[in-house]
């Protein structure tokens, strides 16, 4: 095995195991998305009509990307930890590849995804969520969006190195919260003022979740939309391309560069 | 026979904005030795050794570790060093078997885990080895941070202040630690705020101070350099002039004054003076003595003897130099 594989999966390991450590944030991540579902899905779904859609089955797909977007926050919350607790130091002085850390830390965190995207499929599908396409439709659906988070993993990374502080990642990871809401993750863009719905037809979030449902047949790609919803599976496929192309070369470099 | 330097640096410069932290540090280590590089905070410690261990690169200058070009084979160098410091650390999440597994899987050790329990018994971790290492103490973190730049037995090990901000009972076992590597060879570069720990644990000592090395020596050549301070707290001003004469008469040296106090003290590189003789000496000159005492040379007396002033002083010991910088 080549060295940066090698090196990638023993910090892949140590992701995974030093989340089994901690069981408790592993619970309370689920149940974030899972009571956003129950709020969202009744509170506000009684007062949202969404076009050819039932609100909960359009509202299953846009959370499973808002989730995702949250890669972001988990990213840079971990690296910046890492750096202020001083173990990337420590890693940094082992003959260990410099792309491994972050690729490692970025692939547990898919897998980690992957496994929590079960629970909430399954409330998902009690408050009447369904694959309403084909099963290899869904297949996809599955891995744009694991590849969507994979990509937030690594601005996370990027900016956790650029903080190095846990306390600031935490304050700037609560700010990304507020990226879903400008995007068609819980509403329909399609009633927004027009500069409001371009900027939001232009966040990656719109074209990931308009691809989702189009991909589980939950609801048909808007009329009219901003090029990355019309075409919202190449669009999504466009934009993690992008993301992936700035950022995990910042990030192998910001990881290499250490603190100064 | 020619002497092979494990640890070779010429001239070796690094700024951060406008502190200049190191400016021009030349040391050389022995192979087999251990070198103390003692010195306040912000004298340079912790840049020299974030340098001197990859984790930065110097503006100037050059070094050679075990052999290898700092900047040009930092891959060769950090398979032959083993780096504990203030700035490293071990990871709080997994408990410290993981961790030295870990470190021991990527050194690319065989028998990962054998070697871990093989370290966690030696530095007495084998109770506490399957609880997350946040849990441990600062003395128990500290062993284990070092178990940890041991996993493969590295050539060069450098020590980052490795018992600041340990109490007393914490710091035997890993000075104890230290001992029985060099015994087997190692080549060891430690920097300490505390002469006590250089005299311990150092073969040769280099005085650090603002950015430069100051002097280098050994412990015992810079102790008798400086000398035993020696001081005694009389009854009333009067008898101060008489005490002072005595001071003078034993010591040879000029003695300065403490007149709150009614002290008067003197340096003295004189291994015979020793306090019976000093109380004897003042009782019969009639002096009414209330203290007396031999006090071994501090950092700071170091400091003023060599560098003439105080090193660069500091609020904040525990603080990371560059950051109090």
């Amino acid at each position: 095995m080549s060295t940066w594989a090698y090196d990638g999966t023993a910090m892949f390991g140590r992701q995974l195991r030093r989340m089994r450590n901690n069981p408790g944030l592993l619970v309370l991540t689920q149940t974030m998305p899972v009571s956003m579902l129950l709020f969202f899905g009744y509170v506000f779904g009684s007062a949202l009509a969404v076009p050819g859609a039932e609100y909960r089955s359009f509202l299953v797909p846009g959370l499973l990307v808002a989730t995702a977007s949250g890669g972001v926050m988990t990213g840079m919350f971990q690296s910046a930890q890492d750096v202020h607790r001083g173990v990337t130091d420590r890693l940094r002085t082992l003959p260990v590849s410099r792309a491994a850390v972050p690729v490692g830390q970025a692939a547990a965190d898919v897998v980690v995804t992957a496994a929590g995207t079960v629970p909430f499929l399954l409330v998902g599908l009690a408050v009447g969520w369904r694959v309403e396409g084909s099963a290899l439709g869904a297949v996809g659906a599955v891995a744009l969006l694991l590849l969507f988070r994979f990509a937030c993993v690594w601005i996370g990374i990027f900016l956790g190195l650029l903080t190095r502080n846990e306390e600031a990642a935490g304050q700037l990871g609560g700010a990304t919260f507020l990226l879903p809401l400008l995007s068609s993750a819980y509403i329909p863009t399609e009633g927004l003022p027009d500069g409001l719905r371009t900027v939001a037809e232009w966040n990656p979030i719109s074209a990931v979740a308009t691809a989702l449902r189009d991909l589980f047949g939950n609801a048909p790609v808007p009329e009219g939309a901003a090029w990355p919803v019309a075409h919202p599976v190449a669009g999504s496929l466009g934009w993690c391309a992008v993301l992936l192309a700035v950022f995990v070369p910042l990030a192998v470099r910001q990881y290499a560069r250490g603190k100064r | 026979m020619t002497t092979t330097y494990t640890v070779l640096s010429e001239g070796l410069e690094k700024r951060f904005g406008d502190v200049r932290a190191l400016r021009g540090l030349d040391l050389a280590v022995a192979e087999g030795t251990v070198c103390g590089v003692l010195g306040p905070n912000g004298a340079g410690k912790t840049t020299a050794v974030r340098l001197l261990t990859t984790l930065l690169r110097p503006d100037a200058g050059s070094a050679r570790i075990a052999g290898h070009d700092l900047v040009r084979e930092a891959a060769a160098v950090r398979r032959r060093i083993g780096v504990t410091g203030q700035d490293t650390s071990i990871d709080g999440d997994l408990t410290g078997r993981q961790n030295l597994r870990l470190f021991a899987r990527l050194h690319r050790v065989r028998g990962a885990a054998a070697r871990a329990a093989e370290l966690l018994d030696r530095f007495g971790l084998t109770e506490a080895a399957d609880r997350p290492a946040s849990g441990y103490s600062g003395g128990m973190r500290r062993r284990l941070d070092l178990a940890a730049s041991l996993v493969r037995r590295p050539e060069v090990l450098f020590l980052d202040e490795p018992t600041t901000g340990l109490d007393p009972a914490s710091r035997t076992p890993v000075w104890d630690a230290v001992r029985e590597l060099t015994g087997e060879g190692t080549t060891v570069l430690l920097t300490t705020q505390y002469l006590e720990e250089a005299d311990r644990l150092a073969d040769d000592i280099a005085l650090v101070d603002r950015g430069r090395v100051a002097h280098t020596g050994t412990p015992a050549g810079l102790k008798s350099l400086v000398g035993t301070h020696v001081e005694v707290v009389v009854a009333d001003a009067d008898a101060l002039v008489t005490a002072a004469g005595v001071l003078d008469r034993l010591t040879g040296a000029e003695p300065s004054f403490d007149r709150e106090r009614n002290a008067v003290g003197a340096v003295t590189g004189d291994p015979t003076l020793t306090l019976p003789r000093l109380v004897r000496t003042l009782d019969a000159a009639g002096v009414p003595l209330l203290d007396a005492s031999l006090r071994p040379p501090t950092l700071d007396d170091v400091f003023l003897r060599l560098v003439g002033g105080p090193g660069t002083p500091s609020d904040h010991p525990a603080e990371d130099e560059e950051r109090a910088a």
